[in-house]
C-alpha cells in the first residue's frame, strides 16, 4: 500500500503505566510509543487493559504511577478535556453518542472546541456568532459527506441503526480534527460490509488527514490488515510489541491467546 | 397537503439553520405575533388579561428559564419558586434604594442577582447528579423561602412581611392598565424567546444537550463540565428572575414569600414536563396548560350544576395535576411539543392518505 | 450539661421519625431503582385512612369500601396460603377470583352490619394496610408497568406525580382537616437519670416507643431482606432488572411486593407521627425531610438511614437552639437541607454508600 505520508516522529509515549482499581490491577507498568500518521493496534484478550489504556490516554483514568508524553509535553494527570483540548479524540466500545441530538448536531459538538464567539452575540445569532455556525457547518458537511451519511444529517441518532451510530460517532470525533484518534473496538458486532467500510473510512482518515489512530480491535484480519504496529497485552501487561507479521510469531502472544498450561 | 415543504429548496447552510426554515411557518408565526400583539389588546377584557393572559406570559418566561436547565441541560431542579423569590426581592429592594433607576434595568439587574444566586447554588452539581441534584435545589428553596421571611433587610422591615411593588413606570410612562401591563410582558417574553432559541440551537445549547444526553462523553470531546453547566444555571436563573420579578411587580403587585414558596416550583416543573421537556414552545403550551386548567377546574363544574367546595377543587387540581403528569410521562415523555410535531407530520400529507 | 442532652436526645428521638420515613424510600429504591418521591404522600395518606376509619365520621359508602378492601387482602392471603401448603387441590384463576371477592363481600357485609360508628385500632391498622397493599398494586399496574425500562429521572418525575395525586385523593376521599391519633400510646412527659443530673434529663415516653418501633421494623426488615426467598430475590432486582427477570424472577410481583412493604413502613410512620403531632396535610411536607437524610446515609443502606435520621435530627435540634437565635429563627426548615448539600461536596456517594466507579 503507498502511504502520502510517511510514518514520523514519536507522537505519544506512555511510560511505566500503572493503574488499579481497588485491589484490581488493570494495568501494571505499560510502555509503548505512538508515531505520526501511523495506525497503532492494541490488542489483547478481554480484560487486558486495552480500555482502560485508552482511558488513561485521554485523562479518564488517572494512573497511580508512570507518565505520558504528548507532543513533547510530559504529564502525570489531566482532564478528559484537557486531553480533547490538546488534540485527542476518540470514539467508545459501547456507543457514546448524545442520544437526543441529531447526527448533525452530534457531528457539531465535535466542533465545540473551536468555536468561541461572543455571548452576546450567541443571543442575538447574528455577526460572529452565525458566521461561526456556518462556517463550521460547512466542515461538519464535509464530514457528512466524507462518511456517507448524508441522508440522515437531521435524524436523531438514538433512532439510528447500529452500524451507523458508530459511523456518526467517528464523525463527531473527526470534526475536532484530532492528532490522535482513539478508536475503542470500531468494528465490533458488525457484519463485513460494514466491516470493510470502517476499514476504508479509517484507511481514507489516517491517509487524507493526516491523523494518527490508536485503534483496540479483535478482529485479527482486520488488526493486521491495518496497523502498522501492534501492541499485545495481557493482564495489564504488556507482552509484545511490533509489526504484525513479528507480533503474530511471538511465543507469548500465541499462549495469550489459544492458553497454555502452567 | 396545506402544511409541506415540497418546493421548498435550501440553498444556503444559513437558511437551513433558521427557526423557522418553511414558509407556512413563517406564515403562522407572523399571524400569531399580529394576534397577540394587535388583535388581542384589541378584543380582550380585563379579566382575561389579569387572570389569564399575563400569568401565563409570565409563567412562560419562567418555564424557559427551567425548561433550559432541566430539559436542555438535563440537570433536574425543584428549587424554580426560590429564584423567582430572589428576581422579585432583588427588584424590590432595588427599585426601593435606587427609585431613579429605570425599571427595565432593575428587572434586567434583578434577573442578574438571581442568576448568581443560581450558579452559587448550581455549584454541587460539579459533583453530584440526578436525585441528589433534586434534593439539593430543595435545599435552595427552603434556604431562600427562610431567608426572605426571617431576614428583615429584604422586606425593608415592614411588619406583616408583605411587600408592595412601586409604580410601574417607564420612560415616564406609568404602566397601570390591564392592557399596557400585558404589552409589557408581551414583549419581554418574546424577547426571552427568541434569546432562548437563539442560546439553545448555537455553541451553548449544544453542549448543554451533550451534558445531558451523555455528561461522560461530553466531557471527553473537550467541553467543560463547569462551564457547561453553571452557564445553563445562569441563563436558566436570569429568565426565572426575571419572570419572578415581572409575577411579583405585574401580577401579585403586592407579595410575600409564600408566593413563591415549593408549590411554585413544582407547578413550573410540571408545566415544563407537559409543555415538553427540551422544547421553547412546549413551554409556552404548559404554561398555557396549568394556567386554564384550575379556572377550568371551577368552572366547569358550576355551569354544569354541581357546586363544589374550593377544598375539594384544590384537591381535584391535585389529583388531576399528578394523574397528567403520569400520563404524559407514559404517553409522550415529549409533551405537547411532541404531539404538535406529530400532529404537523400529518398535516403535511392530510387529506391525502400518501 | 442536662439541657444539652435533653437537646441531643429531643433530636435523637426526632430522628427517628425520620429515619422511619427515609427507611421506606430506601426500600423501594434498593428493590427498583426507583426514587419514591411519593414516600411522604403515602405516609400522610395511611395516616389519613387510619385515622378517619377510627373515627366514626365517614358515611357508610368509606367503612363498606374500607372493609371490602380488607376482606379482598385476607381472601387474597389465605388463597396464597392455600397454594403453598396443598398446590393440587388450590382452586383455580376463575375460582380465585371468586372466593377473593366473596371476602370482599363479607368483608363489606359485616362493616354495613356494624354501621357506621368508627373502629377500633384492631380492625383499622389492618384495613389501613390493606389500603396500602392495593395503592401498591395500582401504582405498579398504572405507572411502574407502562414506565419499564425507562430512564430513572422520567421514573422520578412520575412519582412526584403520584405524590400529587395521592395528596389531592387522600384529602378528598379522607378529609383535610387535622385530626388526632388516639391508639393509646402513652404521651405523657417522664424523667430519666434523675440520679446522674440535677432534674433529670425530660423526654417524652411517645418518642422512646417511637424509637422501640423503629428498632423493632428495622430488625423485621433485616430478616426479611436477608434470609427470605422474597428478600433475596427483591436484592437482585435492585442489582439488574433484566438479568433478574432472565432467571425467572417475577419483576411485576416483586416491585408489588416491596412497594406494599414501604407502604406498611408508611404507615408505622403516619401511626408515630400522626400521634406526635396529628394528622395533617404538613405531615407529608415534614416527610420531605427523609430527603435529605437519605443523601447523608445513601440510598440504599437501611442503616445508614436510620443513621442519618439521627444526625438530621440531632443537628436540626442544636442547630435550632443555639444558632436559631443568632440568625433569626425558624432555620430547622432549611438546616437539613443545607447539612445535606454540604456533605454532598465532600462525599457525593453519602456517608455510606457505595462508591461508584464511572466506566465508559
Amino acid at each position: 500500500m503507498q502511504r502520502t505520508r510517511p510514518v514520523g516522529d514519536v507522537l505519544l509515549k506512555v511510560d511505566d503505566i500503572t493503574l488499579s482499581f481497588g485491589g484490581v490491577q488493570a494495568l501494571s507498568g505499560v510502555s509503548f510509543d505512538i508515531r505520526k500518521h501511523e495506525i497503532r493496534a492494541i490488542i489483547g484478550p478481554n480484560g487486558a487493559g486495552k480500555s482502560s489504556m485508552l482511558n488513561v490516554i485521554n485523562g479518564f483514568y488517572h494512573p497511580q504511577q508512570g507518565q505520558i508524553t504528548f507532543k513533547g509535553q510530559t504529564r502525570k494527570q489531566m482532564r478528559p478535556h484537557e486531553a480533547a483540548a490538546q488534540g485527542i479524540a476518540r470514539t467508545f466500545q459501547n456507543i457514546a453518542l448524545f442520544r437526543g441530538m441529531s447526527t448533525l448536531d452530534n457531528i457539531m459538538t465535535g466542533r465545540l472546541l473551536k468555536m468561541r464567539s461572543n455571548f452576546l452575540f450567541q443571543l442575538a445569532w447574528t455577526g460572529p456568532a452565525e458566521q461561526e455556525e456556518t462556517r463550521h457547518r460547512e466542515f461538519v458537511e464535509h464530514i457528512i459527506d466524507f462518511l456517507e451519511i448524508q441522508s440522515i444529517r437531521k435524524t436523531p441518532v438514538g433512532q439510528l441503526p447500529y452500524g451507523l451510530q458508530k459511523r456518526v460517532e467517528l464523525g463527531r470525533a473527526l470534526a475536532a480534527e484530532p492528532e490522535l484518534l482513539l478508536l475503542d473496538e470500531p468494528m465490533a458486532g458488525m457484519n463485513v460490509e460494514e466491516k470493510e467500510d470502517m476499514c476504508r473510512f479509517i484507511l481514507d482518515v489516517n491517509d487524507e488527514f493526516g491523523t494518527t489512530i490508536a485503534l483496540i480491535e479483535h478482529d485479527m484480519g482486520v488488526v493486521m490488515d491495518l496497523s502498522d504496529r501492534v501492541v499485545v497485552l495481557d493482564y495489564g501487561r504488556k507482552i509484545a510489541d511490533g509489526t504484525p507479521d513479528h507480533v503474530r510469531g511471538e511465543q507469548k502472544v500465541i499462549d495469550a491467546y489459544l492458553g497454555v498450561s502452567h | 397537503m396545506i402544511y409541506r415543504e415540497a418546493g421548498q429548496f435550501k440553498t444556503t447552510y444559513r437558511a437551513d439553520q433558521a427557526v423557522f426554515p418553511i414558509l407556512q411557518d413563517r406564515i403562522a408565526i407572523l399571524l400569531i405575533l399580529a394576534v397577540a400583539f394587535i388583535g388581542v389588546p384589541a378584543l380582550a377584557s380585563d379579566y382575561l388579561f389579569l387572570a389569564i393572559l399575563i400569568p401565563f406570559l409570565i409563567l412562560s418566561m419562567a418555564a424557559i428559564g427551567l425548561n433550559i436547565l432541566v430539559g436542555y441541560c438535563g440537570q433536574i431542579s425543584l428549587g424554580t419558586g426560590g429564584f423567582m423569590a430572589v428576581g422579585a426581592y432583588a427588584a424590590y429592594n432595588i427599585a426601593l434604594r435606587v427609585p431613579e433607576l429605570n425599571l427595565l434595568i432593575v428587572f434586567l439587574l434583578a434577573g442578574g442577582c438571581a442568576a448568581l444566586v443560581g450558579v452559587l447554588f448550581g455549584i454541587p452539581s460539579l459533583r453530584i447528579k440526578g436525585f441528589y441534584l433534586a434534593v439539593a435545589t430543595l435545599a435552595a428553596q427552603f434556604f431562600l423561602d427562610w431567608l426572605f421571611s426571617r431576614v428583615g433587610w429584604f422586606t425593608n422591615y415592614t411588619a406583616s412581611g408583605s411587600v408592595t411593588a412601586p409604580q410601574l413606570k417607564f420612560f415616564g410612562y406609568i404602566v397601570h392598565a390591564p392592557t399596557g401591563k400585558y404589552l409589557l410582558c408581551l414583549c419581554l417574553v418574546t424577547v426571552a424567546a427568541v434569546v432562548a432559541k437563539n442560546l439553545v440551537r448555537g455553541r451553548l445549547g449544544r453542549s448543554w444537550m451533550a451534558i445531558r444526553d451523555m455528561d461522560i462523553a461530553a466531557e471527553i470531546i473537550g467541553i467543560r463540565p463547569l462551564q457547561a453547566k453553571l452557564s445553563a444555571f445562569a441563563v436558566s436563573s436570569f429568565f426565572i428572575g426575571v419572570s419572578g420579578a415581572l409575577w411579583a411587580f405585574v401580577y401579585l403587585e403586592s407579595w410575600e414569600p409564600l408566593a413563591f414558596d415549593i408549590n411554585r416550583s413544582f407547578s413550573l416543573l410540571f408545566m415544563v414536563i407537559i409543555g415538553g421537556l427540551g422544547s421553547i414552545l412546549g413551554c409556552f403550551l404548559g404554561a398555557a396548560f396549568i394556567t386554564i386548567m384550575p379556572i377550568f377546574l371551577n368552572q366547569v363544574p358550576a355551569a354544569l350544576g354541581i357546586p363544589l367546595s374550593t377544598a375539594t377543587v384544590s384537591h381535584l387540581e391535585f389529583m388531576i395535576f399528578g394523574a397528567l403528569i403520569v400520563f404524559f410521562l407514559i404517553v409522550e415523555p415529549h409533551g405537547l411539543a411532541r404531539l404538535w410535531a406529530i400532529g404537523k407530520q400529518k398535516l403535511r400529507l392530510w387529506p391525502f392518505p400518501h | 450539661m442536662g439541657p444539652f442532652i435533653e437537646v441531643v436526645l429531643g433530636g435523637l428521638l426526632a430522628g427517628v421519625l425520620y429515619s422511619l420515613v427515609a427507611l421506606g424510600f430506601v426500600l423501594i429504591f434498593k428493590a427498583s431503582g426507583v426514587f419514591n418521591f411519593a414516600q411522604g404522600a403515602m405516609v400522610l395518606f395511611a395516616a389519613l385512612s387510619l385515622v378517619r376509619l377510627m373515627s366514626g365520621e365517614l358515611s357508610a359508602v368509606h367503612y363498606w369500601g374500607a372493609a371490602a378492601v380488607l376482606g379482598v387482602a385476607v381472601g387474597y392471603v389465605l388463597l396464597l396460603f392455600w397454594r403453598r401448603a396443598r398446590p393440587a387441590a388450590a382452586p383455580g384463576r376463575g375460582a380465585s377470583w371468586g372466593l377473593i371477592g366473596v371476602f370482599g363481600l363479607i368483608g363489606a357485609a359485616l362493616a354495613a352490619l356494624h354501621g357506621t360508628a368508627g373502629w377500633s385500632g384492631w380492625v383499622a391498622i389492618p384495613a389501613t394496610a390493606a389500603i396500602m397493599g392495593l395503592l401498591a398494586v395500582a401504582i405498579e399496574r398504572l405507572v411502574l408497568r407502562p414506565l419499564v425500562n425507562q430512564e430513572p429521572i422520567i421514573l422520578f418525575m412520575a412519582t412526584i406525580g403520584i405524590t400529587f395525586f395521592i395528596d389531592g385523593f387522600g384529602q378528598t376521599i379522607w378529609g383535610s382537616e387535622i385530626y388526632t391519633l388516639d391508639l393509646g400510646i402513652p404521651k405523657d412527659p417522664m424523667f430519666l437519670l434523675e440520679s446522674v443530673f440535677e432534674g433529670g434529663i425530660l423526654v417524652n415516653k411517645l418518642d422512646i416507643f417511637a424509637a422501640a418501633i423503629a428498632g423493632v421494623l428495622v430488625a423485621v426488615l433485616a430478616v426479611f431482606f436477608q434470609k427470605t426467598r422474597i428478600g433475596r430475590a427483591l436484592r437482585a432486582v435492585a442489582d439488574d432488572h433484566q438479568a433478574a427477570q432472565s432467571v425467572g424472577i417475577p419483576l411485576n410481583q416483586i416491585w408489588i411486593i416491596v412497594w406494599t412493604v414501604a407502604g406498611f413502613v408508611a404507615l408505622v410512620a403516619g401511626i408515630v407521627w400522626g400521634s406526635a403531632l396529628g394528622v395533617q396535610f404538613s405531615i407529608a411536607l415534614v416527610a420531605l425531610k427523609a430527603l435529605p437524610v437519605l443523601i447523608l446515609g445513601g440510598f440504599t443502606s437501611v442503616p445508614g438511614a436510620i443513621i442519618g435520621g439521627l444526625i438530621i435530627g440531632m443537628g436540626e435540634k442544636l442547630a435550632e437552639v443555639y444558632l436559631g437565635p443568632v440568625l433569626g429563627g425558624g432555620i430547622e426548615n432549611w438546616f437539613a437541607y443545607m447539612l445535606a448539600l454540604i456533605v454532598l461536596l465532600f462525599r457525593p456517594q453519602g456517608l455510606f454508600g457505595e462508591r461508584i466507579i464511572e466506566r465508559i
